[in-house]
């Protein structure tokens, strides 16, 4: 067990861990912060800057984002300051204008009390991808394929396969689907096929060989069972009927 | 081709932090980034296709289509804007009936845009072929290019 | 590149093992030069190449030849020193005679007069365009006269490719003293005494920097030189690294000793392919002498260099990006509140460092920390580099003490306003900084100073603008800039700078709204606070100061749909004068829409407004400034 921190979140006095973040920290103590980039199971990565904090450090005040700045002794942390209030919702126009017609945005926009974005209408954009990133990290970090990436650069930028083609090194698990916040990465599944859209990577099911159901593509199978040291057949049978 | 991408790596010692390097070096022996070679890249420095075509696209420098035989390269750094160089790409574009970033269609032609060459002292700067021209006003701009095949 | 003057390729005399014979082979390379035989010392930096410098050198070797004067004239090919407004431009060693914008017909005579008969040829003087006068040596001209080229005068000096070049001027002789004669601690005492403060931008204390990365825990730690000076407008890092590489690279090597660094990296811009070659020249010559590498002068220190190119990308500038690249990947930034010196490169303690900041280390080393913080002012000591461009005179590359005052730059060393126009504002601190005008002209220029009046030093770059440079548009120059060179990571620059951008360009195409001021302040407010990196936290800068100095610009195009200085094209129409239309009619055929006709000899030309597409090629085509824009 690492050292204990004392901190103050919202002027509430907290202890936890060394090495933990305040977004953690909050988040344990049933304290509030919007994030959209944040995912328990991977690397934080700081690109939706909702989850900004006010911390107040030697009298000096700045916004941190909460996902990453790590607890110290006597840190004193304020999640809904004027100045943080006013951003979040600055960030929320933006998103907003950028992501017209996607519920989830719709939807975070209203609870943070955003309505309208402030720009001209005629430049409003129907992107359904916020570049949270979190397709891109969980197929690099927990997949370990790292089919996808994020290409190109500043307002360009887009999730993609390799030369924009089949990504050839998706193995059909759809954990891009399963993390993605706006419903942007689409799966579809006939028969004994399964499509990851976004990627034009298709793949055939395995059938368990007990009940008949469709139940993972044979290439991601394929792959954990060589990953994992597994012997021949081990996925003939699916985990239900194992 | 296969030969020249392993020389090429072999050259950094197949170190993956020098993937910029090497491919600059490969652009450089064929004025662009063929599919062919990146997929070389790929196996020998063994690192994700995804790392490969990200870093390819993310800088500026890489061309992953042909580019005609003479580069073009106008400034548009902030010195060279001050003193027009925004009329001399639109000029440039005038000319050669294309936009910023395109290939003429005889394959002539690549217009680039450069942020800074380091030369703010003559500008407005315009770069064909590595060789540096000071001083362009869009006057001079069709005269340039007359010069070139 | 076939003709440019090759690396010196002299073959090196063997490792050197110790301080004495370091200073041996110093004094044996001073006895074999004669202080008084002639030395043509002609500048073919990168500037100077667009003035045909090749050429000129190479002309001058033929006529050397020619009139049989090998072994009494030297010609030394040392790159930029500072006078890019005059290239090509050469010296001559002993006496300083200065000559400017030298053709290649001059050489033969140059040769003929100067260096055989003792003559100057007085048309390739300077003269002062404001007094008329004519200056015959290098120091005495007013634009060398008022600087402190601590480290620049090296340039004027040397062949960046002769590493005899560099040991004749004391090259070294620091990084001896430091291996021999200093402990590391003692070194990083010296640096943080001597009060030196990152040159790149961030002003940083260095030593305090070197400290933390010495107190970091682990065994491996990184030195990196950040050559990437992505600022547009600032090309002070190039010159030092084409001209005087070795200074730089005896900076790392003493900065890896006392912070206990066996590897380092030099990032240079892919841009600056000279600088590229000569910092790797340097390299090699360094190790071949035992300069570099391992055993360090025989001192059982080692440290080896690798160079890396940046592949066009203006955010590969801020260090973590930087380090990013160097890894391989895209250059995307990340959170500093674990600081790199913890946790930098391959997530090891790293020191990075700009170019200008290592290349002042030998200087503090060999004259202490005393006489380094003599210079300067009381926050901000030493010299700095900058580049004064844009619309004034004497444009290139000046070193100052700090502290100068603004006024004593731009026109005492600048010259003014070049065609007698207006001042206006001058740009520092690149697309972070913003607009001083007329008003701050007396501030003495140091860290603190820039900042107060809502500017920064930034890496060096001064962008001096006249009565036809338009605000507005110089806003929407560097949001334009910032947004092309955004990585895209952080919602607030990849979105803010968009709708920023789109905000300006309806301003400047008179679209502009009455809201949108503030609402240009409420998003730089957001980027400021909410941005990842220093790009998008500072890209509002040049925005905010353009407003706050020049508002009524901006209200002029919003409400009367009028662009004072004359630029933004929808907003203006060119028209022909026509008391001073001579009616030559040079301006009819560049005319890509054909928009003017020829009248006759004696009569004005017609242009016709709805062919017009504003190129401005007309304007700037004609000589008697018969095209006027409204």
């Amino acid at each position: 067990m690492n050292k204990l921190v004392n901190l103050t979140i919202d002027s509430r006095k907290l202890q936890a861990e060394e090495g933990k973040t305040v977004l953690e920290v909050a988040r344990e103590n049933g304290i509030d912060i919007p994030t959209l980039c944040y995912n328990e199971e991977l690397e934080p990565y700081g690109a939706c800057r909702l989850c900004l904090v006010e911390i107040t450090k030697n009298n000096r005040s700045r916004l941190v984002t909460s996902c990453l700045y790590p607890i110290e002794e006597g840190l004193v942390v304020k999640t809904g300051t004027e100045k943080v209030v006013a951003n979040r919702k600055m960030l929320m126009e933006l998103l907003l204008a950028r992501c017209q017609g996607v519920k989830a945005i719709e939807d975070l926009a209203k609870k943070i009390g955003v309505d309208q974005p402030s720009f001209k209408p005629e430049y409003f954009e129907k992107n359904g991808c916020i570049l949270c990133g979190l397709c891109v990290r969980a197929c690099a970090e927990v997949v370990g394929t790292s089919a996808i990436s994020l290409v190109n650069r500043g307002v360009n930028r887009e999730v993609a396969a390799p030369f924009l083609e089949t990504a050839n090194d998706c193995i059909g698990c759809g954990s891009c689907v399963y993390v993605c916040p706006t419903d942007f990465i689409k799966m579809e599944e006939t028969g004994d096929t399964r499509t990851i859209v976004n990627w034009k990577a298709t793949f055939k099911m395995q059938k368990c060989q007990k009940c008949g159901k469709n139940f993972a593509p044979e290439k991601q199978l394929e792959y954990f069972r060589k990953k994992l040291n597994l012997p021949q057949g081990f996925f003939d049978v699916c985990p239900d009927c194992r | 081709m296969a030969s020249k991408v392993e020389t090429i790596i072999n050259k950094y010692e197949a170190d993956k932090g020098q993937l910029v390097s090497i491919l600059q070096d490969i652009q450089t022996e064929h004025h662009y980034l063929p599919k062919e070679a990146l997929d070389e890249v790929v196996a020998l420095l063994d690192i994700p296709a995804s790392q490969v075509y990200s870093v390819a696209t993310f800088f500026k420098a890489f061309s992953l289509t042909p580019r005609g035989r003479h580069l073009i390269k106008v400034c548009l750094g902030t010195a060279c804007h001050v003193r027009g160089a925004a009329k001399v790409v639109d000029k440039m574009e005038l000319d050669l009936s294309i936009k910023r970033t395109e290939t003429t269609p005889d394959m002539r032609y690549t217009l680039e845009t450069a942020n800074c060459v380091g030369c703010c002292a003559l500008g407005p700067m315009v770069m064909i072929d590595e060789k540096y021209h000071g001083q362009i006003t869009s006057d001079k701009v069709s005269p340039l290019l007359a010069k070139y095949e | 590149m076939g003709s440019r003057p090759r690396p010196n390729d002299k073959a090196p005399a063997g490792r050197l093992n110790s301080p004495k014979q370091l200073e041996a082979l110093r004094a044996s390379i001073l006895n074999k030069r004669d202080p008084k035989r002639p030395c043509i010392a002609l500048c073919v930096g990168t500037g100077c190449l667009a003035y045909g410098c090749v050429d000129i050198f190479q002309a001058f070797n033929n006529e050397i030849a020619k009139q049989k004067l090998q072994n009494s004239v030297d010609i030394r090919a040392t790159r930029c020193r500072g006078f890019c407004e005059r290239g090509a431009l050469l010296t001559i060693y002993p006496q300083g005679v200065f000559y400017q914008r030298v053709k290649l017909e001059d050489v033969p005579e140059i040769v003929t007069e100067t260096i055989v008969k003792g003559r100057i040829v007085q048309r390739l003087l300077y003269t002062d365009p404001n007094t008329k006068e004519q200056y015959a040596k290098e120091a005495d001209i007013p634009f060398y006269k008022k600087q402190q080229r601590l480290l620049l005068d090296a340039n004027s000096k040397i062949d960046p490719t002769s590493i005899e070049d560099y040991l004749a001027i004391g090259g070294y002789s620091a990084l001896a003293k430091v291996l021999f004669q200093m402990k590391p601690e003692q070194v990083i005492e010296e640096v943080k005494k001597s009060g030196l403060r990152g040159r790149g931008g961030g002003g940083f204390p260095t030593g305090n920097k070197w400290q933390s990365t010495r107190e970091a825990h682990d065994e491996i730690k990184y030195v990196i030189c950040n050559c990437d000076e992505g600022d547009p407008g600032a090309f002070m890092d190039r010159s030092l690294m084409e001209g005087n590489p070795h200074s730089v690279l005896e900076g790392m090597i003493i900065g890896a000793y006392a912070i206990g660094s066996h590897e380092g990296y030099v990032y240079i811009r892919h841009e600056y392919p000279m600088a590229v070659e000569n910092v790797m020249t340097a390299i090699k010559l360094a190790e071949s002498k035992g300069l570099l590498g391992s055993n360090i002068l025989g001192s059982g220190f080692h440290f080896k260099v690798k160079v890396s190119r940046g592949g066009g990308a203006f955010v590969c500038g801020e260090s973590t990006a930087l380090m990013a690249s160097l890894e391989g990947k895209v250059g995307e930034p990340r959170a500093k509140y674990v600081h790199t010196s913890e946790k930098g490169l391959y997530n090891r303690p790293s020191n990075l460092n700009n170019v200008e900041t290592w290349a002042n280390i030998p200087h503090i080393i060999l004259k202490g920390s005393d006489w380094f913080s003599s210079i300067g002012t009381m926050t901000s000591k030493g010299t700095k580099i900058f580049s004064l461009v844009g619309k004034v005179n004497n444009t290139g590359l000046i070193e100052v003490p700090m502290g100068m005052k603004l006024r004593d730059i731009v026109y005492g060393i600048g010259g003014g306003i070049r065609d007698g126009k207006k001042f206006k504002a001058v740009q520092t601190g690149g697309p972070s900084g913003g607009f001083i005008p007329e008003s701050h002209l007396d501030i003495a220029v140091d860290f603190d100073e820039l900042t107060r009046v809502g500017s920064m030093m930034g890496s060096g770059a001064m962008i001096v603008t006249d009565e036809n440079t338009c605000m507005v548009d110089m806003a929407k120059y560097f949001v334009g800039f910032l947004q092309e060179e955004s990585c895209g990571k952080c919602l607030p620059c990849r979105e803010g700078l968009k709708r920023m951008l789109q905000i300006l360009t309806d301003i400047t195409d008179g679209r502009g709204r009455e809201e949108d001021i503030e609402l240009l302040a409420r998003l730089a407010a957001t980027l400021k606070d909410a941005a990842l990196c220093a790009l998008g936290s500072t890209a509002a800068n040049p925005v905010l100061t353009a407003i706050k100095y020049f508002r009524d610009e901006y209200e002029a195009h919003i409400k009367d749909h009028r662009c004072p200085a004359g630029v933004c094209k929808p907003l203006i129409t060119y028209s022909i004068i026509n008391e001073k239309c001579p009616g030559c009619g040079k301006c009819v055929e560049p005319c890509p829409t054909k928009a003017i006709t020829f009248v006759a000899k004696k009569e004005p030309v017609i242009l016709d407004q709805e062919k017009c597409i504003k190129c401005g090629t007309c304007y700037d085509i004609c000589n008697l400034k018969a095209v006027a824009i409204k």
